[in-house]
């Protein structure tokens, strides 16, 4: 694989350390919002999406607003599942370490009992996320360190009536990095499972009636309060907590004949 | 097609101060065409190379983050040893170590040895390191013979000061950014006794301090001082100064004995009391700042009357090694370095300036060392004709980035003093200083230099990411 065009992020150095992230569906919305915020930190970044123009424009701003090359790119699609030892070696090369992956990629399409729309939700919400966090998990575990973020969704907690592949797809990350979790934890590795409401991006010309819309940067400073906090969940805006314990409480003969959650 | 290296290569690596971690696909090769292979697989996969001996540079030197890093401690065979002439042929993972406890009981010693014996030659040779010797016999590389260096391009070239020059005084102290060293010859120093004779005394200031090194290093083998870094005011530079000198056989009348190693052997515990392994954390409480001016206040006291004593090789040279993993006091995040070379006629001021800055900020160094050096010919040299005074820093979440602009303030009054720095040490420096203290020339030099032994860049460091890879 080739060099990347983009001048590379300076290293760390014992007095000037420098954390390192790779986001995967940097393109937009929450994961864009996500790596200007890292980059605030002053994280050197790894951005991954389809959409090349975007991530270019991202990575310009951000490296003109730091004042140094501190974010760089990857053209990918994350069901080129093959790919993606390949290239996780090449970014490790790139940044020289890597102390965070977030995986962000997500598509939610109509439901309309459309297998073609609900395999290729599986396939990026769900499988493009084994074939990545699969092969991060097993870098994070053998060098004993290192922070896993999985974007899940609220939508992932019940089976909904609204959009039975999306939020299955959600629910079978949820449990994944769960599953992850407890694998890795006593590796000194941390997972953190993020779980949004509704975030004004484009995906949400997708929900039917969106309440307590939050913007994607309220989003992503809450995704950084938590990777500091070394949190295992996160609801962002932090209510749905609180509505999602009373949603999963609701019996199933109950919940689905409650239209307007369901 | 390729197979990817194993994440189960992918080791966590620090420097020697434990400051700094970097993952690097680790390979521990046996010859030299094991490591031809690991330059086709780099190349393939399009990962760098670095290349790493014991680890014990207390900066990047030896990490190449994300990438591959050939450690080279396995090759650490004495291919020969003659006793009648004192030339040594060995491979480059070789420790200083083996070097003496093998060539000792015939009466020799390296000629130039560093503060630890852990170091391998192979990475002792890559920096042209120097010992409390060098005003009087240069660094290592003077001392070598030959030696024979593996390109990434899988060609071997031998290289002596007069076969192959450029490559020979530009891969000493070439940081393993042109080839790998494989086979060294090295000329040995003829001993007398397995003892040194040790003068000890105190200095109360920088003046005096520079003074006795000036006038002492003429008249003595080995000479250096301890700074109290924590002095400040009248006492400012004050410190202890130590001088060694070899014996004569009539001064050792039983040289058979004092040259074995068993004789040698730093011993184990402490005071007999406490073992050495244990050590480091009886002196962690004391690594900070009331606590290190204690330590040192009262080290400079029971210095004040000078004394004379006898005391072995290894001891006199491996003081640091006594306390096996002593940079764990440090703590959590470790320890760095910072050495600056300045000419005689500057040192004075600039060092003035640099201590009382440091105290100003709350920052004293814990531990100064200081030398007497002379220049070399070696391309990218860190040597002055003057001094050198080694500074050590324990690195703290608060004090990170005031640090940070300590040593930016000291590479300023350093460059403006006409001084060099080492690449063996200090970890912040920029390429800017580099640039101004190499030169342009020799920078260019090394750079086209390294293009003709490795013209597809596999070889890298994070130390030359750092610092040579400049707008590139
Ligand atoms: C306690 C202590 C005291 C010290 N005292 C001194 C001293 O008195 N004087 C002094 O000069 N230094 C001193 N040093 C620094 C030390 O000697 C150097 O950093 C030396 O390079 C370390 O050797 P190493 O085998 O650990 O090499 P590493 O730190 O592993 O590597 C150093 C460099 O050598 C390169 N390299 C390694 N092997 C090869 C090879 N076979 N071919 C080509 N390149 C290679 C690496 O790429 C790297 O750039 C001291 C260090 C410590 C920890
Ligand atoms: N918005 C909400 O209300 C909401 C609520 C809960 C959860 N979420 C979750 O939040 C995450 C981000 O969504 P968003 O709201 O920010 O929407 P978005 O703007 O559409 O972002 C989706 C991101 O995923 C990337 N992506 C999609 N398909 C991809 C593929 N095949 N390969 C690589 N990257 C792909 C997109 O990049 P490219 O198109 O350039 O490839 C884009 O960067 C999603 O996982 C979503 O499910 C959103």
């Amino acid at each position: 694989m080739p060099k990347n065009a983009l001048s590379l992020p300076p290293r760390s150095t014992p007095l000037k350390p420098r954390r390192r992230a790779l986001v995967i569906g940097a393109s937009s919305g929450i994961g864009a919002a996500l790596a200007r915020q890292l980059a605030r930190e002053g994280y050197a970044l790894a951005l991954l999406a389809r959409r090349q123009d975007m991530l270019e424009t991202l990575c310009k701003e951000i490296n003109a607003a730091s004042g140094e090359s501190r974010a760089v790119f990857y053209v990918h699609d994350v069901r080129e599942y093959a790919a993606v030892p390949a290239l996780l070696q090449r970014i490790l090369a790139d940044l020289g370490s890597l102390d965070l992956v977030v995986y962000n990629a997500g598509v939610n399409l109509p439901a309309a009992y459309d297998f073609e729309n609900d395999r290729l939700m599986t396939e990026v919400n769900f499988i493009g996320a084994l074939a990545w966090l699969d092969r991060v998990a097993a870098l994070f575990q053998q060098l004993r360190s290192g922070q896993i973020v999985g974007i899940s969704s609220v939508a992932g907690d019940r089976g909904r009536a609204g959009n039975p592949a999306y939020t299955a797809s959600k629910a079978a990350l949820t449990c994944y990095l769960e599953a992850l979790r407890n694998r890795l934890s006593r590796y000194g590795v941390h997972v953190l499972t993020v779980k949004p409401g509704f975030v004004q991006t484009d995906m949400l010309k997708q929900a039917q009636r969106p309440f307590m819309v939050i913007s994607p940067e309220q989003a992503a400073a809450d995704i950084c309060k938590a990777l500091r906090r070394r949190k295992q969940f996160l609801y962002t805006p932090a209510r749905w907590g609180l509505i999602m314990l009373i949603i999963r409480l609701i019996p199933s003969f109950l919940f689905r004949r409650l239209r307007f959650l369901a | 097609m390729d197979t990817l290296p194993p994440l189960q290569t992918l080791l966590r690596l620090s420097n020697f101060g434990r400051s700094l971690y970097a993952p690097g696909y680790t390979y521990q090769p046996v010859s030299v065409e094991e490591i031809e292979q690991i330059f086709k697989t780099a190349r393939r996969q399009g990962l760098t190379v670095g290349l790493r001996g014991a680890g014990k540079s207390y900066n990047d030197a030896a990490l190449n983050g994300g990438g591959i890093v050939i450690d080279l401690r396995r090759m650490n065979r004495i291919l020969d040893w003659n006793p009648e002439t004192g030339v040594v042929r060995l491979e480059p993972g070789v420790t200083i170590q083996q070097l003496w406890q093998h060539i000792l009981p015939d009466g020799w010693w390296p000629p130039v040895v560093s503060g630890t014996m852990t170091t391998t030659l192979g990475g002792c040779l890559a920096m042209n390191i120097h010992g409390k010797n060098n005003f009087r016999m240069g660094t290592l590389g003077e001392h070598v013979l030959e030696f024979t260096l593996l390109l990434p391009t899988g060609l071997e070239i031998l290289c002596g000061p007069k076969k192959n020059r450029d490559l020979f005084y530009a891969a000493i102290g070439g940081l393993g950014m042109l080839g790998v060293f494989t086979t060294i010859t090295l000329q040995m120093k003829k001993i007398r006794s397995g003892l040194l004779q040790v003068r000890a005394w105190n200095v109360p200031n920088l003046a005096a301090h520079l003074n006795a090194l000036e006038a002492g290093a003429p008249a003595h083998d080995y000479i250096v001082g301890w700074l109290d870094a924590t002095a400040r005011r009248a006492g400012l530079g004050r410190g202890q100064i130590h001088t060694a000198d070899y014996l004569t056989e009539e001064q050792d009348p039983r040289p058979q004995h004092s040259l074995r190693v068993e004789y040698q052997t730093l011993p184990s515990t402490f005071f007999g009391l406490v073992p050495k392994s244990l050590l480091h954390y009886f002196m962690a409480p004391f690594m900070n700042n009331p606590g290190t001016r204690a330590v040192n206040t009262a080290k400079y006291l029971l210095g004040l009357t000078a004394r004379s004593y006898r005391q072995t090789h290894a001891a006199f040279h491996f003081l640091l090694d006594y306390i096996p993993d002593w940079e764990l006091a440090y703590g959590r995040n470790g320890l760095i370095q910072y050495q600056s070379f300045l000419p005689k006629e500057t040192a004075r001021d600039a060092w003035t300036e640099m201590l009382t800055l440091s105290h100003r900020r709350g920052l004293p160094s814990y531990l100064g060392v200081t030398k007497r050096h002379r220049p070399d010919e070696f391309l990218l040299s860190h040597a002055v004709d003057g001094f050198s005074l080694a500074l050590d820093f324990k690195v703290t979440d608060r004090k990170r980035a005031r640090l940070a602009q300590l040593l930016q303030d000291f590479d300023r009054i350093v460059l403006e003093a006409g001084g060099r720095f080492y690449f063996a040490k200090n970890s912040e420096t920029t390429p800017q200083t580099a640039r101004h203290f190499l030169g342009q020339e020799a920078m260019a030099k090394f750079k086209a230099l390294k293009k003709r032994c490795d013209p597809h860049n596999l070889l890298e460091s994070d130390l030359y990411r750092r610092v040579f890879e400049e707008d590139e």
